[in-house]
């Protein structure tokens, strides 16, 4: 074991009414790669901002190089050599590289002095990068990258990475780990944080697993399972989604030949889209964010609008149908964006369940709503869906990320839907949460409902799909069976490698 | 240091402590403007709040008092909806003067004509009137993507020249000895829109408590209203669950404009009594202060309204008795709004004093 350069010892935050850390040890040593897991609401966001000066802790001590070490705020961290990538990313889309880096720093050098010194650390670190592109061009990847170099500037003792590999293609992800690799060898050392076991696996020397705020365990993560990890977090056996494979029915929903322009100014717009699900069937859509993940659920769920026969719901044309009417019909969806779009955080779960179930719920008569009907769906949702509240009167935005996950796909799905489209559906959601989400779209499946499962998360796609389709720049490629398609030929149908020869035969399978 | 938290959820309790935190406050701070104008602070706090309701003239200053309500309450009504939606009419003032105008031409055109639907037809006329006014700025947004603030606001301008060239010219009284103003509505017992003049009662003041009912009931009860609260809270989730943004663009902006255009019909037609070049008094752009102290929530606006009422009124008599100056009873009320926002703060957000660290 090399030196210890950060020693945590029993660290303690508590909010009002949670303790988010209780008595939380463990130590870094120089140059380690260590893995911080835990489900949900585990702590690990309160632990690393501890760390990174962000939150102050209750009691408890830190220790970095054998110096007192408690960041009054992250400016101090980062003169201590701690530096942080976010999970989500915090840059300037009308900016370029070099402007959003310089943004971040303390007192940044003259900008072609800052731009040379970008281009030699992306290259010393193998993540190409060029300072002068506008970052509302680059794709997730890149941005994180960005993001990366932002720290690698600083020149850090630690880095901490929040679940960075969510947003990244697995040649992208294999790109990451050598960077990561490379910096540990140099003697940097790594808090990596993540759901993705095999990931853990492959990258990170030791691992300390969080769960309700307290150390629960710690392991080598290359001598351990992937389950046995898993147990640790949940403490409890894990439930892995199963299904049995139905004969598929009917179509149900036909996109044809459909484009369409994104309404924001750095979206994604669709080009010549075509899609067809049969009732039954799980088409799993997958891709790095901003492809037109966003765009092709906005023409779904009928935010975008189109021509008439663009979009068919069992044959009929419903392209020029707003959200409410194609509700009525059976189309339903589920947005990403959770606070804000999919749910509207100030108002309490009464109205949020309100908000897309008043016409299939019968909510509503005569444009007077019936509050008491509404309170009966909200609960079954709660109940349904082990959604944690005190009750339906709190406001959205009070509830964890994960459990107003549950709470808006269980809104959708308790609504019988005919064709339920699902984008990110379990995003920042612990692993048993994730696990009861899937499983509960494979029932619906298993009913006769046709499910769009849009996700970048490749594991969950592979695990529930029949049909995998990729999104690269608003193009959709033709969907290949799930069965038998390995890692590589998913990333090769992700980096926009359309047309593939080999891919002809599966995909007339597919469709025929 | 001071910080700011958010709160995991808005609280309850502040949000209606807040009003009643900003009055406090006013008076503290507007006493302290006041004693620095020589006044006694006391005396001139007391003028304002008090003598209007409990003093040997209050039976002068009651009827008053309802009158000055009675237009701000149903316009802050309909204002209250587009706010809350996160459609900002500010032009009130202009919608209020053209239902004056639309209602009192109707009046004045069926003049001397004695017959129970004349005030009916003036009623419609400047509902129409203040309505099709706001469905300007509300038309040009849904179909060129215009600020509605500005042109709402800019129209307020053209109203008032449009209300100049009225009183001067084809509503000016034939019988008027060419002064500029139209006949005077209150010698047309058909066109009055008095029902206890002594009360400082009229239609208007049905309307307003009426509006109040109506708005209470869409937001908590309709979907409409639903749709409204949804939009003002997140416009996305709104999209997404059917709502149609121009459609509802023109509902609010219609709405607003047309309780607007009843509150200037209810008031030409009665305390006003005539179409003058003079003829708006800034009801429309108080009431958005109203708005606001009432929390855009009807029955918040039902007290704002005569507290802020009660102000004018006070005012008037701190003008007269003590000689405070004109713009100090504006300030006052200025402070009022401003505290009430400040404060507003404290609904979402905790604050925590914690000493500064040594770093």
């Amino acid at each position: 074991m090399t030196q210890t350069l950060l020693k945590i010892d029993s660290l303690t935050k508590a909010y009002p009414g949670v303790v988010a850390n209780s008595e939380v040890s463990f130590e870094i040593g120089e140059g380690e790669v260590h893995a911080l897991l835990g489900e949900n609401g585990a702590g690990k966001s309160t632990l690393v901002k501890m760390i990174y000066g962000l939150v102050k802790p209750d009691s408890g001590t830190m220790t970095l190089r054998g110096a007192p070490y408690a960041p009054p705020e992250p400016r101090a961290a980062r003169g201590d050599g701690i530096a942080m990538v976010f999970q989500h990313f915090s840059l300037f889309d009308a900016l370029n590289v070099a402007e959003n880096i310089a943004l971040g720093m303390e007192n940044p050098p003259p900008m072609r002095d800052l731009a040379k010194r970008i281009t030699q650390v992306s290259e010393a670190y193998g993540l190409p990068l060029d300072p002068s592109r506008i970052v509302g061009d680059l794709s997730a990847g890149e941005r994180q990258r960005v993001e990366i170099i932002r720290c690698l500037l600083q020149d850090p003792k630690l880095l901490i990475m929040d679940e960075p590999t969510s947003v990244l293609t697995p040649q992208e992800v294999d790109i990451l780990f050598q960077t990561l690799q490379k910096l540990s060898a140099e003697g940097t050392a790594i808090l990596y944080i993540s759901h993705k076991l095999e990931e853990i696996r492959t990258l990170c020397d030791r691992a300390t697993i969080l769960r309700l705020g307290k150390v629960v365990g710690a392991c080598i993560p290359r001598d351990s399972t992937a389950r046995e990890m898993a147990e640790m977090m949940v403490g409890g056996t894990l439930q892995i989604p199963t299904r049995e494979r139905a004969e598929l029915g009917e179509v149900a929903l036909e996109i044809a030949n459909l484009s369409a322009k994104s309404p924001s100014e750095f979206g994604t717009s669709l080009k010549d889209v075509s899609i067809r699900v049969r009732a039954g069937e799980v088409l799993g859509v997958g891709g790095v964010a901003g492809n037109g993940q966003d765009e092709l659920l906005g023409v779904l769920s009928g935010e975008i609008l189109s021509s008439p026969g663009a979009v068919r719901l069992k044959g009929k044309p419903v392209g020029k149908l707003g959200p409410t009417a194609r509700r009525k019909l059976g189309l339903l969806t589920a947005p990403e964006e959770r606070l804000g779009h999919a749910a509207a955080p100030d108002m309490s779960l009464t109205e949020n369940a309100l908000l897309t179930g008043s016409v299939r719920e019968g909510l509503v008569s005569n444009g007077f709503l019936s509050w008491s009907k509404t309170r009966t769906f909200a609960e079954a949702i709660i109940k349904a869906f082990d959604v944690r509240t005190p009750g339906t009167e709190n406001a959205a935005r009070s509830l964890s990320g994960g459990n107003l996950q549950k709470f808006v796909i269980g809104r959708e799905v308790l609504q019988r839907p005919e064709v339920l489209v699902v984008n990110q559906p379990t995003w920042g959601v612990d692993a048993a949460a994730a696990a009861s989400i899937r499983q509960a779209l494979l029932d619906l499946a298993q009913k006769g409902a046709a499910i769009i499962c849009i996700s970048q998360d490749l594991d969950e796609l592979m695990e529930i799909s029949d049909n995998f389709a990729a999104l690269t720049e608003g193009r959709l490629s033709p969907p290949r069976s799930t069965q038998g398609l390995t890692v590589d030929q998913i990333g090769m149908m992700l980096g926009g490698a359309h047309g593939m020869e080999v891919a002809h035969d599966d995909a007339e399978k597919v469709l025929a | 240091m001071i910080k700011l938290e958010k709160r995991r959820q808005p609280s309850q309790a502040w949000s209606y402590a807040t009003p009643v935190l900003a009055v406090l406050a006013t008076m503290f701070f507007g006493g302290l403007l006041f004693a620095f104008l020589g006044e006694s602070p006391f005396a001139a706090i007391k003028t304002i709040f008090w003598d209007p309701l409990f003093s040997e003239f209050s039976f002068y200053y009651r009827p008053q008092l309802m009158v000055k309500a009675a237009p701000l309450v149903l316009i802050a009504v309909g204002l209250s909806l587009g706010f809350k939606a996160g459609i900002w009419n500010i032009g009130a003032e202009g919608q209020y003067i053209l239902g004056a105008i639309c209602g009192a031409a109707v009046g004045l055109a069926l003049y001397p004509l004695d017959a129970w639907y004349v005030f009916p037809l003036m009623v419609i006329a400047g509902a129409l009137g203040g309505m099709l006014w706001a469905l300007i700025p509300a038309l040009l947004k849904v179909r060129f993507g215009t600020n509605e603030i500005l042109v709402s606001l800019m129209l307020v301008y053209v109203a008032e020249q449009l209300l100049a060239s009225m009183a001067l010219g084809p509503l000016r009284n034939p019988e008027g000895y060419g002064f500029p103003g139209s006949r005077n509505l209150d010698e047309y017992p058909s066109a009055t829109s008095w029902i206890l003049e002594d009360a400082g009662i009229h239609w208007g003041t049905v309307a307003a408590l009426l509006a109040v009912v109506f708005a209470f009931v869409l937001l908590t009860r309709h979907m409409t209203g639903f749709h409204i609260r949804l939009t003002g809270d997140a416009p996305r989730a709104a999209r997404f669950a059917g709502v149609n943004p121009g459609r509802l663009t023109v509902f609010s902006l219609g709405l607003s404009g047309l309780f607007a255009g009843l509150a200037g019909l209810f008031e030409v037609a009665g305390p006003a009594g005539q179409i003058t070049i003079d003829f708006n008094s800034g009801y429309g752009f108080t009431a958005i202060i109203v708005a606001f102290l009432g929390r855009l929530n009807p029955i918040g606006i039902l007290l704002a309204g005569f507290l802020l009422a009660l102000t004018y009124i006070g005012g008037e008599i701190a003008q007269n008795q003590l000689g405070l100056p004109a713009a100090a009873i504006q300030v006052f009320q200025g402070m009022l709004l401003f505290f009430l926002l400040a404060f507003d703060l404290l609904t979402n957000y905790r604050i925590r004093l914690t000493l500064r660290e040594t770093a």
